[in-house]
């Protein structure tokens, strides 16, 4: 039974790092589970708890801006579920605040996804690199292919900006990109596009851009 | 290398390999230590790959009880997979403790998991990584102590060389004495001094104080001791009572093969499967009550957040009181959506209600492991079930709701003939006809083969393996016999087979063999992937030893055993007149209905005395 939905922004780093999004789920479910928060669970043979995380984060990269909804089965206070999640949370996720949804049955996270915004730390200051970008902003197409698939990233993406960082990572790209039906933008297929070989650099999600939905 | 140094090496090269999760620590439930803090460091070493590792229930034992303990230490290590080692070697960075990414060597204990014995070349291969000698002769003062347990250490013949110590036995008293000893040595004690002071803890064999003698025609003949002091021989450490369990086990981040709290209810098995290693091994049987299983579950489930718990035996429906166990985990936890998983159901209708009365989730498969197909092969194996109540209890299975049955057989049994294997595929297809009638074409029979490997320390420890054309023969025809829709036939390599057989009931000589076929790349043997079975024929060669004279070869009951000098409480005279039996096709019930004096109680007499009543299932003694 569906009681309430709260909605949880969070961080995941460290060696959270490394878990995928299914895993992530089941770490989410055992957090639940330790907090005495009962989860919403899915009818039939095999019951799961209604998890919905907004969109799925690569392995290896890290976020401070990770979004899931959750369904909870009793009435409880939205200051005793985020006193207990904070309780019981493992090391590498951290909770910025939860937010309780009045819409139970109300429009599903993955969907309304727009776009997502990632830092990519570079441990270098890679040559010509600003031409780079500038040549790939204006492409009207940029074929890449990926598992064995052709794709077109360009409409993918929704802007890439150079900034100045410091120390261990002296440049930081700012890739903004978008989830369409078609697909959702990769920020290391960006680098590969680039030039820029993706694991020397570290890739922080910072925002997932809700799409304005009134109910939402 | 400094902890730190490799900290930050490892930070650019997990983002490079599979499944980097493994290699990280930081889970919930970890335990980190200051370093500096204590006064006995060990590393627990799983040697196969994290995930496997994890499930591990012998390693979160040892590591919840040393680090209860405020001046000692434990982390775990696993072994990288391919990718992982190669990153490692490439960038000169040892194998390190997940914890605080120690290197191995830097530990005082390197203490060894070995439940089976294809994790060998695996054990040399993390030592290598760690950059510790392989061979304890070539280990110093400023090594780790490199100490092994679990069940293949009953006969610890074959690593011989490359350990300092083996534990015999239940780990859970003795890793303490062991550390104890250890916090007293003074720095830089000659390894030498430090294993004589081991050696007088009971269960603790230390291989370098003894020398083995051989036969002109190259059986063994027996031991001689080049420490006086060292016993004569080891007997096995065992626990009076089940300590209380784990309640707070690490989670992993990532799947592993057993994703689940893991909570042992009894220890041991009272049936005496003849094949069966760990029924010797482990007795006696003691259970652990309902209400400490209940009481443990009540802070394992908030403390880890699992929702399957796996209550963990040898053979579930045994437990003396399974039913009411399983009444009171439903009553209490009803509506959490825990799930409980039993492994090991006996063939009968009772485990079938018990696996409806677990709440959750439906699995795929129901178990069943007759082990043999004819009834005349099972009184030989000691495995007695008729045909018809195995046909009954797969009709239960079928009409509460599973669509497949899983059977486990055996194939290379003493005395078993073709006709023997030809009833594996009949019984497999009157199995599948029972479900056809009751469920109708859904109905599925998954059947898995394996072949009998002799083990030490059981009644069949004198038997030699069948030969791989013998293997070879069988299997083939049961391929042949089960082209039937509904009906999956799985097999094993006969040439894994005859690698377990020779390094179940191996020598000291096999050390040599196992370090040539490390040395030519062996590791992960149990990984089909990664065996390469002309690597150890290759490595036999150059040693000038015989492999069939480890695998089919009979032993005559006058030989002396390799592992004579290890003493598992029960008595070799009982194993014999098993075996006897065995021969005449004569059975033993069960023995705790019956005491049939294997040895265990005598030897133990003191323990059971301590621990009266019900928890052991051997008779009370007096004093």
């Amino acid at each position: 039974m569906k009681i309430q939905r709260y909605r949880i922004f969070f961080s995941k780093t460290e060696a959270m790092r490394f878990t995928g999004h299914l895993d992530l789920i089941l770490t989410w479910e055992r957090t639940f589970r330790r907090a005495a928060l009962p989860l919403s669970y899915s009818e039939g043979f095999n019951p799961r708890p209604v998890i919905n995380l907004a969109s799925p984060l690569p392995l290896g990269f890290i976020s401070s801006a990770e979004l899931g909804d959750f369904w909870l089965s009793e009435d409880i206070s939205q200051e005793e579920v985020e006193n207990s999640l904070k309780r019981s949370l493992p090391p590498g996720l951290i909770i910025h605040h939860i937010q309780e949804i009045p819409q139970i049955h109300g429009n599903k996270l993955p969907g309304l996804v727009e776009r997502s915004e990632y830092t990519a730390f570079l441990p270098k200051e890679y040559s010509g690199l600003d031409l780079k970008i500038d040549t790939l902003l204006q492409s009207t197409k940029i074929f890449r292919t990926r598992k064995g698939k052709e794709y077109d990233l360009r409409p993918l993406i929704h802007n890439i900006t150079l900034e100045k960082g410091q120390e261990d990572f002296p440049s930081l790209l700012n890739i903004s990109l978008f989830s369409l039906p078609s697909g959702t933008g990769r920020p290391d297929e960006v680098l590969l596009a680039l030039d820029i070989p993706h694991h020397e650099a570290l890739i922080c999600r910072t925002a997932i851009v809700l799409k304005p939905v009134e109910e939402n | 290398m400094e902890s730190t140094q490799i900290k930050n090496k490892i930070t650019k090269i997990l983002p490079t390999v599979e499944m980097p999760g493994r290699y990280t620590g930081g889970e919930f439930n970890q335990i980190v230590k200051e370093w500096q803090s204590v006064d006995v460091r060990v590393a627990l070493l799983f040697p196969e790959i994290y995930d496997l590792g994890m499930s591990n229930l012998g390693l979160m034992i040892l590591y919840d009880i040393i680090n209860k303990e405020p001046n000692f230490l434990a982390e775990r290590s696993f072994i990288p997979w391919v990718d992982m080692e190669t990153a490692l070697r490439d960038e000169n960075i040892p194998l390190y403790s997940l914890e605080t990414k120690h290197s191995l060597a830097d530990f005082d204990i390197l203490a060894v998991s070995l439940p089976y014995e294809s994790l060998y070349t695996n054990f040399l291969n993390a030592l290598d990584l760690a950059g510790i000698p392989i061979h304890a002769k070539d280990r110093t003062a400023d090594h780790p102590l490199v100490i092994v347990g679990g069940h293949s250490t009953f006969n610890p013949e074959p690593i011989a060389s490359f350990i300092d110590a083996a534990v015999i036995g239940e780990g859970e008293e003795v890793i303490l004495e062991i550390l104890q000893t250890c916090a007293g040595f003074e720095s830089g004690l000659e390894n030498t001094e430090k294993l004589k002071e081991l050696s007088k803890i009971g269960g603790v064999y230390i291989p370098v104080f003894y020398v083995p003698v051989y036969n002109d025609d190259g059986t063994f003949s027996n031991l001689t001791k080049t420490n006086p002091g060292a016993p004569d021989e080891i007997l096995k450490r065992i626990v009076g009572k089940l300590p209380p369990p784990p309640n707070n086990p690490i989670v992993p981040y990532i799947d592993t093969v057993h994703n689940r709290a893991p909570l042992e209810i009894m220890r041991g098995c009272t049936r005496g499967c003849r094949f069966c290693h760990a029924g010797i091994i482990n007795r006696p049987v003691r259970e652990r009550p309902v209400d400490e299983i209940i009481e443990t579950m009540e802070t394992l489930i908030p403390n880890t957040g699992y929702s399957e718990i796996g209550l963990l035996s040898l053979s579930s429906s045994d437990y003396t009181q399974i039913i009411p166990l399983i009444e009171s985990i439903n009553e209490r936890f009803e509506g959490q959506n825990i799930a409980i998983s039993l492994p090991s159901l006996r063939i009968e209708s009772v485990s079938v209600s018990l696996m409806d009365a677990l709440a959750g989730k439906r699995r795929s498969g129901f178990t069943l492991a007759p082990e043999a197909a004819t009834e005349r092969l099972r009184n030989i194996i000691n495995k007695p079930i008729s045909d018809q109540q195995l046909l009954d209890t797969a009709k239960e299975i079928y009409q509460h709701g599973w669509h497949t049955i899983k059977l486990y057989f055996m194939i290379g049994h003493p005395t078993e003939t073709l006709d023997d294997v030809q009833a594996i595929a009949d019984l497999s297809k009157k199995v599948l006809q029972v479900g056809i009638e009751t469920i109708g074409r859904r109905a599925k029979v998954t059947t898995s083969v394996s072949t009998f490997v002799p083990k030490p320390h059981t009644p069949f420890q004198w038997v030699g393996v069948s030969s791989k054309d013998d293997i070879t023969e069988k299997i083939d025809l049961l391929k042949r016999e089960t082209m039937t829709k509904g009906l999956k036939l799985n097999w094993n390599d006969p040439r894994g087979t005859h690698f377990e057989s020779w390094l179940s009931r191996g020598d000291r000589r096999l050390s040599e063999v196992i370090y040539k076929a490390w040395q030519k790349g062996a590791k992960f043997d149990a990984w089909q992937e990664h065996f390469v079975f002309s690597r150890w024929l290759e490595a036999f060669s150059e040693t000038g030893l015989d492999p069939e004279f480890y695998s089919t070869r009979t032993r005559s009951v006058n030989e002396a055993l390799p592992w004579d000098h290890i003493n598992s409480g029960v008595k070799k005279s009982f194993l014999l007149e098993d075996y006897q039996w065995s021969q005449e096709g004569k059975t033993r019930a069960d023995c705790r209905d019956n005491c049939y004096a294997c040895g265990i109680l005598p030897i133990y007499s003191d323990l059971r005395h301590e621990n009266p009543g019900s928890l052991w299932l051997c008779p009370e003694v007096s004093r």
